[in-house]
This record gives structure tokens, C-alpha cells and sequence, in this order.
């Protein structure tokens, strides 16, 4: 098959693919004991530490850690940014909420390596100068918390939430905040602190 | 994993064709399965550079493209998508949580990896999916999750999706991109039941990738219908994809698949001839729940998903044969 005969209307080709493969377009994470396996070009040695650059609220954070550190590894342990939670570790809780490129996405199922060259937003980079982010002043006025575990990744998850205009109703702000799990069952508080912020949010 | 040798030349240009490398997408499953210790990639490719090309939503006027690298918020919240492809729209809205449609992608979804408790938890040897020959701790353990349709005595773990019941209602196809091209094939032919192989889920070879989803026709009368533990954010215990045409209330053609309740993506086939030429009542809607599982074996935790699943396709039929259709 010649590389015209498989384009297709969304711009992909067969030369696309290879390249994107071999070259440098792709980022080849060798996972575990694969030095062996890790024919590709540019696979690197498992065992290595890897160079990465994480843009985090706004500034540029130079790491060299192991190719499979999560974005919440990285925040955590690497660059001491310990607001965002680690809850389940798996993607069910929450906890470790932060925006990338202004979606909220779970960091702990985002590898750092896979986030390079994108806007990382943690809960540390909402608040500017003295003055908290109006979703944060929200939580405090009802109350939107007991322990506070899960706080964060719920305050981080209602800003995107407002902005996707999801909060438009409280049925609306029950099923989109569904993803951010709450132990101590702050439920109620919290949708009421999504509500109480979201017209000012909206506002800008 | 079905592994089939491809020629060294083309193998030395593609990382993926190693059978012990994995691509990573939105990375929902892949992470969290390396987390388990489930799955144990040699090497990790990823290959979200390419969603430039391949996460176009192309809606025409009588079909429907997907790029495989769409998200699935993108799907779900498209305006001709939720008008055209009610079915399609809600299938995506009604998975997983807001932050995981933000990450997870079209092609990964569809190849997300059962729930099954054992295969999840390596502290079970006896998983014939994850160690292959070793039994099925699923049998005779806590099954309440499990498949009712299309198990083998090999393996009764479900298919956890819903994107892919829309999918194979409407008779989509799936495109996929490899060394030698591209291929399309009917997406029904992607999942293989567990059979004698419950390790081989796909019909995928090593180094290649779902690019696109096609398809074809519009289904504004659609409908997908889920029921669950949780009100949101849980798997299906039992869902039903439901796409009709009715002119002057009879029903012209007729669309189902099953969620929750099978072993992979499930077409029913006999409800669907039932339903043609027919008009709807309440009587038909139960015939052709019956015929729908008329085959299915539940065990001792999972039975009850037999009445829920034909409960949950027979609301799904009334929801279709009586909503508005915008036009």
C-alpha cells in the first residue's frame, strides 16, 4: 500500500506513523528491566533516570527522575508541592486533581513524562497574591469539609467544573463533581460552596 | 498475548510491534494496571503526538468519523453528536468520572480491560486471563460483577465499557493503522470472546493501533440506558444500547446491544429480528427481552443481572420508541 492510498481526511498517513515511531516525536518510556526489549530507537535504559521539564503554575521545574513518575509523584515527592492528595492512587478518588491545559485530569494515572510541554495548575496555583481563589473562599464559608483530605482535588475539580458550565444545577453539580470522592460526606456543604462561586468564577 | 511474528525489517522501525510494549493514550488503564503489577510492559510508547491527526470528531451528513485519540468529553459534549447520536453522546457522559473522560481517549476505551476483581489482584494465581491455563477464581468465587453471556468455562469476566455497545448497535466499523497501512474491519470483529484463549481479547496485531471509528447512518432515535451501584461514576451492572427507526409507529429497523452483562461488546440479534416490522407494546418489549437472554448463565452471585438486563432493555426500548426527536 503506498503511503497516498491510506490517508485519510483527518491528515494521518502512513509516514506520519513511522516517523512518529522511530523519531523523536514519540517519547519511549522503557518501563521495567527492558534493556533487552528496548530495540526502539531512542528507548533509553530502564533503570535510568530520565530529564523532564514540568511547567507548574507557571514556572518551569526541571526533574530528573524515573520514566514512570506520575505527575503526582513528581508534584509530591520531587517538587514539594504536597497539596495535591494521593487517595487511592488509581484514578478513583480524586484527590490528586490538577488542571492540565485548563482540564482537570487525575495526576496520579499521568505520567510526568507524558505532561511535558503542557500547563500544569495545582491546587498551590490558584490563589494569587494574598487574595484566595473565589472557589477556595467558597469551601471555607460553607463549611465544605471535615478532614480536608479530599479538599483539594475537590476545590481544583469544581473550578473546571464551573468553567465546562456543569454547575448550572445542583442535579448538574452532583454528577460532574461525582469523579472527587468525599469520606467524611461534606456532599451538601460542597455543592452549596460550587454554587456560591460559580457566578463569580464565570465572571472572570 | 497473541503474538505473531512480523518481518525483522519491519519490526526494527516500530517499537510497538514488540508484543511486550504497550501504547499509551489517555493512559486511565495502562497506569493503573502497571500500578497492580497486571500489566508489565517492556516499554511504554506514547503515542498521544499523533492526535493531531487522529482525534478529528467529522460528523457528515449520513456518517460519522472518529479520530481514535478523541477524548471522550470532547464526544460526548459535541452538539451534532448529541442530537444525531443520542446513543453515542450518552454512552460516553454516563462513563467513568469528568477527570477520566478528560484524559481517556475513543481507542482506549474500547480496549480498557475487565474489572474483574481476580484478574485485578495478582494475589490470585488462578486468573486465565492474566496467567493463561491457570483457572478462573471467578467461578466459584464472588462473581456478583460477572458476565451472563458469552462466558466460556474458561472465563466469565465482563466487558466493562459502554461507548462500545453504541458502537456495535450501529454497526460502526474501526479503522487500524500499522506497518503496512491502514485496514478497516466491522468493529464487531475487534473483541473476541473468552473461548479456549480468554488471554486474547482482540484481534489486534502487534504494532497496531485503532486510528478512527466509522459510522455509518444517522440514529436520532437512540437511546443508552445504565444501570449501577452509584448513581455516577461506577460500571454498569447492566446496560442497553437501543437505536430504532419507526415510521408510523412501526418499527423499520432495530438496533440493540448489551452492557454489564457480557463477556465482550454484545449485539442482540434475536430482540433485534423480533422487533422489525413490529409495532411496540409492552408484550413485544418483553418477548424480545426473553429472546435477548435466552442463553444466558448466571452463577451464584450473578444471576439477578438476567431480570435487571431484561428490565433495563425493555425501559431502554420504551425510552427510544417514545422520545422526542429534535429535528
Amino acid at each position: 500500500m503506498s503511503d497516498k492510498s491510506s490517508s485519510r481526511p483527518s491528515g494521518f498517513d502512513r509516514r506520519t506513523f513511522i516517523a512518529g515511531a522511530a523519531g523523536s516525536a514519540l517519547v519511549p518510556i522503557t518501563a521495567r528491566a527492558a534493556a533487552q526489549d528496548a530495540s526502539a530507537s531512542g528507548a533509553k535504559d530502564a533503570a535510568l533516570p530520565v530529564d523532564v521539564t514540568l511547567r507548574v503554575n507557571g514556572k518551569d521545574m526541571r526533574l530528573h527522575i524515573d520514566a514512570r513518575t506520575t505527575v503526582l509523584d513528581a508534584l509530591r515527592e520531587h517538587l514539594r508541592l504536597t497539596g495535591s492528595k494521593k487517595g487511592c492512587d488509581h484514578g478513583q478518588c480524586g484527590a490528586c486533581t490538577v488542571l492540565i491545559d485548563d482540564r482537570r485530569v487525575v495526576s496520579c494515572l499521568t505520567l510526568a513524562l507524558a505532561a511535558e510541554g503542557q500547563e500544569i495548575t495545582t491546587i498551590e496555583g490558584l490563589a494569587t497574591d494574598d487574595h484566595l481563589h473565589p472557589m477556595q473562599q467558597a469551601f471555607i464559608d460553607n463549611d465544605a469539609f471535615q478532614c480536608g483530605y479530599c479538599t483539594p482535588g475537590q476545590i481544583v475539580s469544581a473550578v473546571a467544573c464551573v468553567k465546562e458550565g456543569h454547575a448550572g444545577s445542583e442535579a448538574d453539580i452532583r454528577e460532574y463533581m461525582s469523579g472527587n470522592i468525599c469520606r467524611c460526606a461534606a456532599y451538601p456543604n460542597i455543592v452549596a460552596a460550587v454554587k456560591q462561586a460559580a457566578p463569580e468564577i464565570m465572571k472572570g | 498475548m497473541a503474538v505473531q511474528a512480523l518481518s525483522a525489517a519491519a519490526a526494527a522501525n516500530n517499537p510497538l510491534t514488540k508484543a511486550t510494549a504497550q501504547p499509551l493514550a489517555g493512559g486511565t488503564t495502562l497506569i493503573d494496571l502497571m500500578k497492580l503489577d497486571v500489566m508489565r510492559p517492556a516499554a511504554v510508547i506514547d503515542i498521544n503526538p499523533l492526535a493531531r491527526g487522529w482525534s478529528a470528531i467529522e460528523p457528515g451528513s449520513d456518517a460519522l468519523r472518529l479520530g481514535a485519540l478523541a477524548k471522550m468529553s470532547d464526544v460526548a459534549a459535541h452538539a451534532e453528536i448529541e442530537r444525531n447520536y443520542p446513543v453515542i453522546a450518552n454512552s460516553l457522559k454516563l462513563a467513568a468520572s469528568a477527570q477520566l473522560r478528560n484524559m481517556a481517549t475513543l481507542g482506549g476505551n474500547v480496549m480498557q480491560r475487565t474489572r474483574c476483581s481476580y484478574f485485578r489482584d495478582v494475589s490470585y494465581e488462578n486468573c486465565n486471563k492474566r496467567n493463561p491455563g491457570s483457572g478462573c477464581a471467578a467461578m466459584d468465587g464472588v462473581n456478583r460483577m460477572h458476565a451472563v453471556l458469552g462466558t466460556s468455562d474458561r472465563c466469565i469476566a465482563t466487558y466493562p465499557g459502554d461507548f462500545a455497545q453504541a458502537l456495535i448497535a450501529l454497526d460502526a466499523m474501526v479503522e487500524i493503522t500499522g506497518q503496512a497501512g491502514t485496514r478497516s474491519m466491522p468493529f464487531a470483529q475487534l473483541h473476541k470472546p473468552p473461548g479456549d484463549a480468554p488471554d486474547i481479547e482482540t484481534t489486534l496485531q502487534p504494532g497496531e493501533l485503532i486510528s478512527a471509528f466509522a459510522v455509518p447512518g444517522r440514529w436520532p432515535r437512540s437511546v443508552y440506558l445504565k444501570a449501577r451501584d452509584r448513581q455516577s461514576y461506577e460500571f454498569a451492572l447492566s446496560s442497553a444500547a437501543v437505536a430504532l427507526d419507526v415510521q408510523d409507529g412501526t418499527i423499520r429497523d432495530a438496533r440493540v446491544a448489551l452492557g454489564g452483562v457480557a463477556t465482550v461488546p454484545w449485539r442482540a440479534r434475536e430482540a433485534e429480528a423480533l422487533l422489525k416490522g413490529q409495532k411496540f407494546d409492552d408484550g413485544l418489549a418483553q418477548r424480545v427481552a426473553d429472546a435477548a437472554f435466552a442463553d444466558a448463565r448466571g452463577r451464584r452471585h450473578n444471576s439477578f443481572k438476567i431480570a435487571l438486563g431484561k428490565r433495563v432493555m425493555t425501559r431502554a426500548l420504551q425510552q427510544a420508541v417514545t422520545m422526542e426527536i429534535r429535528s
